[in-house]
């Protein structure tokens, strides 16, 4: 068997669905039904999920790290609140891919300037490309509307057919569809071989390299995706809430979206997925709780969740079903292995 | 396996979601219920604690039970955000079935929230955002605070009178600054003033240092200042380190700089700054030495103009359900609001029928020292102020 045959084979077996990831999409499905009430802060679940899948991409997958993801997420935002505000694109989804497209196209563009350095560098020059992207906002905020934001943006009905409506409901359904599409796409592309080669240069450049794989070209190509699926992000962000201000570019924005990710664990395309849901909850639980103080509990939380490490809190979550499951199917049945036993 | 690494992060996920989302309050027939909402954390906390605790002390005040209705508040914070005050906005008006939205810490947020009011046909209660366009968004705005109009305009009469000529301005750059300075400018040149620099600050991250030399580079009279609420500490901070407390250039500007909050903590630096608002702690009023006692008694510090706006929309909230003798709808409560009249701790206050923002009395005031501590001291009063915002239009 040549070489070639073996990456191909084992590529194939390990994109294969498992069932733990249908289940997954079950759960995902049954949320709107458990939580009817809800769908405003599971829309902003999922366009965060998507927003973090984007940086999950480049970190989990090609090693580069970014606190500038927000440049992208805010030009995808921006792209499709300007589209919208003066008609120039009325269908919402044609919008949403040329939103991603102008994202794209600063991806491509700065790419070069991220591939050049490593960890450090690439976290000085993310970090000053989103800060760029914020002054040049509030500079031309005849534009951009500055700190105002865009005021005024209406959004025509999805393919003309399903208008947005007050309980978000039509939003949700729209991010849902478009973040399973673009999993699958990202599924698609780790579990080839280019996925698999980024994954040899995220593991060591110098001997990806030295094995006939073209570093930079990979890297270039792989950041421009990520900045694609942020700009997505971006513009679903500002199609369901029809609102697009600086804050679209905020620092914050990009270090929540790392948080998400150790909150999720990176790599396996779930984490970013399932960052968000952790992430989101608790931001929600303590507001809830103390409007004044929840950045500090979440604050606390975090420094915890480290501490403990995932793999603990894991095996204390699961220890309840999995003592159901013994009870049913005796002492030999399969049960739920936390991470670090598993591997 | 991967199989397992992925069911047991669901699990957690899901067993949190079921936490956060159970946590969601049932909603109760016999309550009239508030969402308030305010930036209790980031740049603008100090406005959204200035309103929160206003509110607690009327309602500590006056009790929760108006026309056989409890009322209760329910307080979120939105950062200043307004995609937060947006999201935050629709689920309390969905699934909380509030029945007034309130609080609203700056124009963006207001602003946000505006269609989501008309769509629910949900009172908005402005407490603090200041530009005059707001209330033009959603026939269910009702505003409490002020408007930047109000004062810059009276400001630049007042100016123009006093032997001012040439004025160098420094506004934040968000629709608030941008209303404080083209009042300003339009009624300052008519008056037969200059205006020799014009420099806009970003609102975000608020270092004032480059813009204050350019101010004393081009040597006015007076600088004409609008910082909202909660960054005049830093300016006048920045602006006794500049030097510029030395060269002999007055501070002017509507009130928000000269904010009660931080005054007496900004130093003398602030002494002799002239500016026009509708409220200051020192006003000479039995009802305001009440509140301002009843507030440092409860919170440990002095009232701003933002607790006052707060206090006064939980009064007209309050007035309002009395008037409609407990009716709920939003119709009816807007209605109720268009119109009424009564005496706050800044003076007679009432809400236009025509606009529903409000009208009341501008004041000019000087910093001085009173008791050891620096006080916005009233000297002269402008009644019954519009909007002239709109009004001209």
């Amino acid at each position: 068997m040549s070489a070639a045959n073996d990456v191909s084979t084992s590529a194939k077996a390990s994109s294969r669905w498992r069932v733990s990831e249908v289940l997954f999409w079950i759960v995902v499905l049954a949320c709107p039904f458990l939580f009817p009430s809800r769908y405003l802060i599971m829309t902003d679940i999922l366009r965060l999920a998507l927003f973090t899948l984007s940086l999950d991409l480049i970190l989990g997958y090609a090693g580069i790290v970014s606190l500038g993801h927000a440049a992208f997420f805010g030009v995808g935002a921006y792209s499709a609140g300007l589209l919208a505000l003066h008609g120039i694109i009325n269908e919402p989804v044609l919008a949403l891919i040329v939103a991603g497209l102008a994202a794209m196209v600063l991806g491509f563009f700065t790419s070069f300037l991220v591939i050049r350095g490593v960890d450090l560098t690439r976290l000085m020059v993310t970090l000053g490309i989103a800060l760029l992207m914020e002054a040049l906002g509030e500079r031309f905020s005849n534009i951009t509307g500055g700190t105002d934001g865009l005021q005024g943006i209406e959004m025509q009905p999805i393919l003309g057919m399903f208008a947005f409506d007050m309980f978000g409901k039509t939003g949700f359904w729209y991010c849902l569809i478009v973040l399973f599409l673009l999993f699958l796409l990202a599924r698609r592309i780790v579990h080839s071989p280019f996925g698999l080669s980024l994954r040899a240069i995220r593991n060591n450049p110098l001997r990806a390299s030295a094995i006939g794989i073209p570093v930079n070209r990979r890297l270039i190509a792989i950041y421009t995706l990520a900045a694609f699926y942020a700009g997505i992000a971006g513009a679903l962000f500002t199609q369901t809430t029809q609102l697009a201000s600086l804050d679209v570019f905020s620092f914050e924005r990009s270090a929540d979206l790392m948080l998400v990710l150790v909150i999720g664990g990176t790599g396996y395309l779930y984490g970013g997925l399932i960052g968000a849901v952790v992430f989101k909850m608790l931001q929600e639980l303590f507001q809830a709780i103390t409007p004044q103080y929840w950045l500090f509990w979440i604050g606390l939380v975090l420094v915890i969740m480290v501490m403990v490490g995932r793999a603990r809190i894991h095996r204390w979550v699961l220890w309840l079903p999995n003592l159901v499951i013994r009870q049913i199917a005796g002492r030999k049945a399969t049960v739920v292995v936390p991470e670090a036993d598993a591997s | 396996m991967p199989t397992t690494k992925l069911s047991r992060r669901a699990a957690t996920a899901a067993a949190l979601s079921l936490a956060a989302l159970i946590a969601a309050p049932a909603h109760a027939q016999e309550t009239f219920k508030i969402g308030l909402i305010l930036p209790m954390t980031g740049g603008q906390a100090s406005t959204g604690k200035q309103i929160d605790n206003a509110v607690k002390l009327y309602m500590q005040q006056k009790g929760d039970t108006v026309a056989g209705k409890k009322i209760e508040i329910i307080l979120k914070d939105d950062g200043a955000v307004p995609d937060n005050t947006k999201r935050i906005a629709q689920e309390l008006i969905v699934n909380d079935k509030v029945n007034v939205i309130a609080g609203f810490g700056v124009t963006p947020a207001a602003l946000a929230a505006a269609p989501l009011a008309t769509q629910g046909k949900v009172p908005e209660i402005v407490m603090a955002a200041g530009t005059s366009i707001i209330t033009e968004r959603s026939p269910y705005i009702v505003r409490t605070s002020f408007t930047l109009a109000q004062s810059s305009t009276i400001i630049a009469d007042w100016a123009a009178k006093n032997g001012i000529k040439k004025v160098a301005t420094l506004t934040s750059d968000f629709a608030p600054g941008n209303d404080a300075l083209n009042f300003f400018k339009q009624n300052f040149t008519a008056g037969g003033g200059e205006v020799v620099e014009e420099v806009k600050v970003p609102l975000q991250n608020p270092d004032f240092a480059p813009f204050l030399q350019r101010m004393k580079d081009s040597k006015p009279d007076a600088m004409f200042v609008f910082v909202p609420a909660g960054q005049g500490g830093t300016f006048m901070k920045q602006f006794a380190e500049r030097g510029l407390d030395k060269t002999g250039i007055k501070v002017i500007g509507p009130g928000d700089v000269m904010d009660d909050d931080l005054l007496n903590g900004m130093g003398d630096a602030a002494l002799g700054a002239v500016t026009a608002h509708m409220y200051s702690a020192a006003h000479p009023s039995a009802m305001n030495k009440e509140f301002v006692a009843a507030y440092k008694k409860a919170f440990g510090s002095r009232p701003g103009f933002m607790a006052v706006g707060g206090y006064d929309g939980i009064h007209l909230i309050y007035e309002a359900l009395k008037k409609t003798g407990g009716k709920t709808d939003g119709d009816a409560l807007v209605e109720a609001m268009k119109g009424m009249k009564w005496e706050s701790p800044r003076g007679p206050i009432s809400i236009d029928p025509e606009t529903r923002d409000i009208v009341q009395n501008i004041y000019i005031r000087k910093v001085e020292k009173v008791d050891g501590e620096l006080y916005n001291v009233e000297f002269a009063t402008f009644e019954a102020v519009k909007d002239s915002g709109k009004t001209k239009k």
